[in-house]
């Protein structure tokens, strides 16, 4: 797991607000964020866009044999998120006493998604809420 | 372009290897494939080595040098090939390629990969490096959690069940248990698959691949000079690559794996065969699912039959077709930089008539379908007798 | 005057019930409830902590007074389980609910009244034209010592507060303010322990009530306010039963207190308990309305405040969910095994 500040400090924006971006040739929404528009297939102009983080469940599965730094937690219920806005996004979905399944609408929340030991950094991240 | 044939094949038993190191892996297979090409290392004109995660698993990287020194081969040029899970098949293709394009005559490819030696989570760490690491390692997200992710979505789409799953595992198990190479020799049931301990909802531990170590070598060679080293060369009809995105979640569907279907359309036109004419496919089963969608990628049942033809037993060996005849990533092992390269052995030994108790009774074209990460990478190579 | 711009509270999801501790210490928990006036304890999640919990509500604050967050010229959080020692809270904040950089932030702690420190400061520096507007946030997620008597409220939660001096935007002004403050040991949490420690009965008259009460007078010779003149009064809320014997002495009826009176039914929030208190009569107060709210920190000092609900505030109703909801809305009750997991406290590691 990352254990260096830069590498997540470099995201932050993605991964506290969603901040995702927008090709200006053919409107492509893209989180996390691209340099280059995938559908256009070439470099065009991306412009930053926040995104809502409202969505749905597109897939989803509760993980019982965490990778390092997630021993925890286990454990957790991982989705695939359909955004509002388009973009498929992989999160944790939390579990808040609603029901979770393909089709359920979520909203984001600020959490703490691991930490470097005991002495290292917290790392927070969106993840999502079952609404 | 060439004509290229497999002259010569190596393997390790795959499983838990606890006396044996990288380099020890490395050698037996090596040796076992030059004897079988009957050629003097210095015949070998350069090793494409592969291997995922030696770095993290072993702590030694630059392991093509160390594969070729091992084999007994000096100062050949020796490459190191990563493509994750799809090492083996890339490291392959690498090889095909040089002696289709007539650069090289004499070709060694080989694969390792020693995992037992790190604890399950970091080996769940290591093999998560196989996904996008920021946007899906970074959250705790494993292979048996994408695998998970697809699985749901599949059943979701298609109604596929948690017996069809289990069913895969079934089979390739009972074909591993005929297979002395194999990690797993013990036949299962599908009770036993859908009580095993739960990884990542709807897959259980016996859906899932293990950790395995292993190694598996091949010599290729130009087919035109192939009779020269074996009696029996088997021609590398089509070899075929295709990439899509890292991250799962941006993939247009999360139920098939499109890279796959791209490299099997290639391949099959490049061979000039068809789903059909293929008798025995070894394909990427690291789960379960994966399987099933292999069975649909590569165009053996249309979209969303797959799971329940399997689970009716026309995949089963020597059925309609036989697939996995080694017992697959499931049954065999997955020791991942050696699995793309096992597959081809396999399919190299069915071909030759070598594979005895599990033997394919009319073994003419076999497929290999080696798959990196959750479907970023997708190698398929098709084979032949020769003529 | 400063007042009010907007608020935001956020509440975890998970509840332990009184029973469910003494049940595990072979207390008697009838006496407990009605001694503590406490039914359950709000739990944070295993991935939630004082910093998530100001983030949330944070967000809601921006959202309700629906002003641009990058508006915002300071951020204060106060709480007294930062999950940093050395490294602020309050920078997460402003960067998770989109301040920019153009803004000052820091971290204060005060016990459980650094979120009301943070208003006073934020007062200050609007009337002061300082600043445009700032966000003051009280959130904890208390820790109390298994076995302690604390453990039967120390919960988690927190309230944000925009504050500004634009009277049109305001949705409550703040009329006045008095504090009264004094070196009392009666509670402290010493660096790297994992646990605070109290002086016990010591914690009441000699901290909480004087304390309470000595602001309140200030208060109220200031300005000339008795307590008849207000709605509602909010006060600390360690337990359930302090706030209202605190009242009863400043001459407040119970039926002033009943809205703003969180803590019986999710414990007392530390640094959150007086402003979410405050959150809670703002979901129902209606313009000119008096609200006396007053704060208590060990160490120990008391911030009080006279506000009066503005008519802004009809307009910005509903664009949050409400402390009602947070408290009754979908709730889960965890065993103690999992309120220890969920505190960290125990580990598979």
């Amino acid at each position: 797991m990352e254990k260096a500040s830069a590498s997540s400090w470099r995201r932050m924006e993605e991964r506290y607000n969603l901040l995702a971006n927008e090709c200006k040739n053919c409107g492509a929404v893209y989180f996390p964020q691209r340099i280059v528009c995938r559908k256009c297939g070439r470099h065009t102009k991306m412009e930053s866009r926040k995104l809502s983080g409202n969505g749905t469940v597109y897939s989803y599965t509760r993980t019982h044999s965490p990778a390092d730094a997630f021993e925890e937690e286990s454990p957790y219920l991982i989705g695939v998120i359909e955004l509002d806005e388009g973009p498929r996004v992989e999160g944790h979905i939390v579990e808040n006493g609603k029901e979770v399944t393909i089709g359920t609408k979520v909203r984001p929340v600020f959490r703490r998604m691991y930490a470097d030991g005991e002495e290292g950094l917290i790392h927070y991240h969106f993840k999502f809420a079952p609404v | 372009m060439r004509d290229v044939a497999i002259v010569g094949i190596g393997l390790t038993r795959f499983g838990e290897r606890w006396e044996h190191g990288l380099r020890e892996l490395m050698a037996e297979a090596g040796v076992k494939a030059l004897t079988d090409a009957r050629i003097e290392s210095k015949d070998v004109e350069i090793v494409y080595g592969s291997t995922m995660a030696s770095g993290r698993f072993a702590g030694q990287e630059h392991v093509a040098a160390l594969l070729a020194d091992q084999m007994g081969l000096k100062n050949v040029p020796a490459v190191r090939i990563e493509n994750a899970c799809a090492s083996g098949g890339s490291a392959l293709r690498q090889g095909y390629l040089a002696v289709a394009g007539g650069i090289h005559d004499i070709v060694v490819v080989g694969g390792v990969e020693k995992m037992t030696d790190v604890t399950t989570a970091e080996a769940t760490t290591a093999l998560g490096g196989a996904g996008d690491q920021e946007w899906e390692l970074a959250q705790g997200i494993t292979f048996p959690g994408l695998y998970a992710l697809m699985a749901k979505r599949h059943m979701h789409e298609y109604g596929t069940t948690e017996e069809q799953l289990a069913s895969v595992a079934v089979k390739n198990h009972e074909n591993a248990s005929k297979n002395k190479y194999a990690q797993f020799r013990k036949k299962i049931t599908i009770d036993d698959v859908l009580k095993s301990r739960v990884v990542s909802d709807p897959l259980k531990v016996f859906d899932c691949s293990p950790i395995s170590d292993g190694a598996a070598v091949v010599v290729l060679a130009p087919l035109e000079k192939a009779r020269q080293y074996n009696d029996t060369p088997i021609t590398i009809a089509a070899s075929s690559q295709a990439s899509d995105t890292l991250r799962l979640a941006e993939r247009e569907k999360l139920t098939e794996v499109k890279a796959a279907q791209i490299a099997a359309s290639g391949a099959y036109r490049t061979a000039k065969v068809s789903p059909k004419d293929i008798n025995l496919a070894e394909v990427h089963d690291c789960f379960t699912i994966a399987e099933i969608m292999a069975m649909e990628d590569l165009g053996f049942f249309e979209k969303g039959k797959a799971a329940k033809a399997i689970f009716e037993g026309e995949t089963a060996l020597n059925s309609r077709l036989s697939v996995n005849t080694s017992g697959g990533l499931k049954g065999c092992g997955h020791p991942v930089g050696a699995t793309g390269i096992k597959q081809a052995v396999e399919v190299v030994m069915q071909l030759r008539g070598e594979a005895g108790e599990r033997q394919v009774s009319n073994a003419e074209v076999g497929l290999t379908h080696n798959v990196g990460g959750s479907g970023a990478t997708a190698v398929v190579h098709i084979m032949k007798r020769s003529n | 005057m400063a007042g009010i711009i907007g608020y935001g509270a956020y509440i975890p999801c998970y509840r332990i019930k009184a029973e469910e501790i003494a049940r595990v210490w072979n207390d008697d928990a009838e006496s407990i409830k009605k001694g503590l006036n406490i039914r359950e304890k709000s739990v944070p999640g295993i991935d939630e902590d004082a910093a998530t919990i100001a983030v949330e509500a944070a967000r809601n604050a921006v959202k309700h007074a629906g002003i641009a967050a990058t508006d915002l010229g300071a951020i204060y959080v106060g709480s007294e389980s930062h999950p940093y020692v050395v490294k602020p809270t309050a920078t997460i904040v402003s960067q998770a609910v989109g301040a920019g950089n153009n803004l000052t932030a820091a971290d204060l702690e005060f016990a459980c009244k650094a979120g009301t420190a943070g208003i006073q400061m934020l007062m200050g520096m609007t009337e002061s034209g300082m600043i445009k507007y700032g966000m003051a946030i009280g959130a904890d997620t208390s820790q109390g010592r298994p076995g302690d008597a604390l453990e039967y409220t120390a919960s988690a939660g927190g309230a944000a507060f925009i504050i500004g001096k634009e009277k049109s935007e305001q949705i409550a002004e703040i009329l006045a303010t008095a504090s009264f403050t004094s070196d009392t040991p009666d509670f402290w949490r010493r660096e790297g322990a994992s646990f605070p420690s109290h002086g016990g009965r010591f914690t009441g008259e000699p901290a909480y009530f004087k304390h309470i009460t000595s602001a309140a007078n200030l208060l109220f010779e200031k300005t000339g306010f008795k307590p008849s003149d207000f709605s509602h009064a909010v006060f600390h809320q360690p337990n359930g039963k302090f706030p209202l014997v605190v009242a009863k002495q400043l001459g407040f009826s119970e039926e002033q207190v009943r809205t703003g009176l969180l803590t019986p039914f999710i414990g007392n929030t530390y640094s959150g308990a007086s402003l979410l208190g405050l959150a809670a009569v703002l979901d129902k107060a209606r313009p000119g309305e008096k609200i006396f709210v007053t704060s208590f920190g060990s160490g120990a000092g008391s911030d009080s405040f006279a506000i009066e609900v503005a008519e802004g505030i009809e307009g910005k109703r509903g664009r949050i969910s409400s402390i009602d909801g947070m408290i009754n809305g979908s709730k889960i009750y965890v065993d103690y095994s999992v309120y220890l997991r969920n505190r960290n406290s125990i580990k598979k590691s």
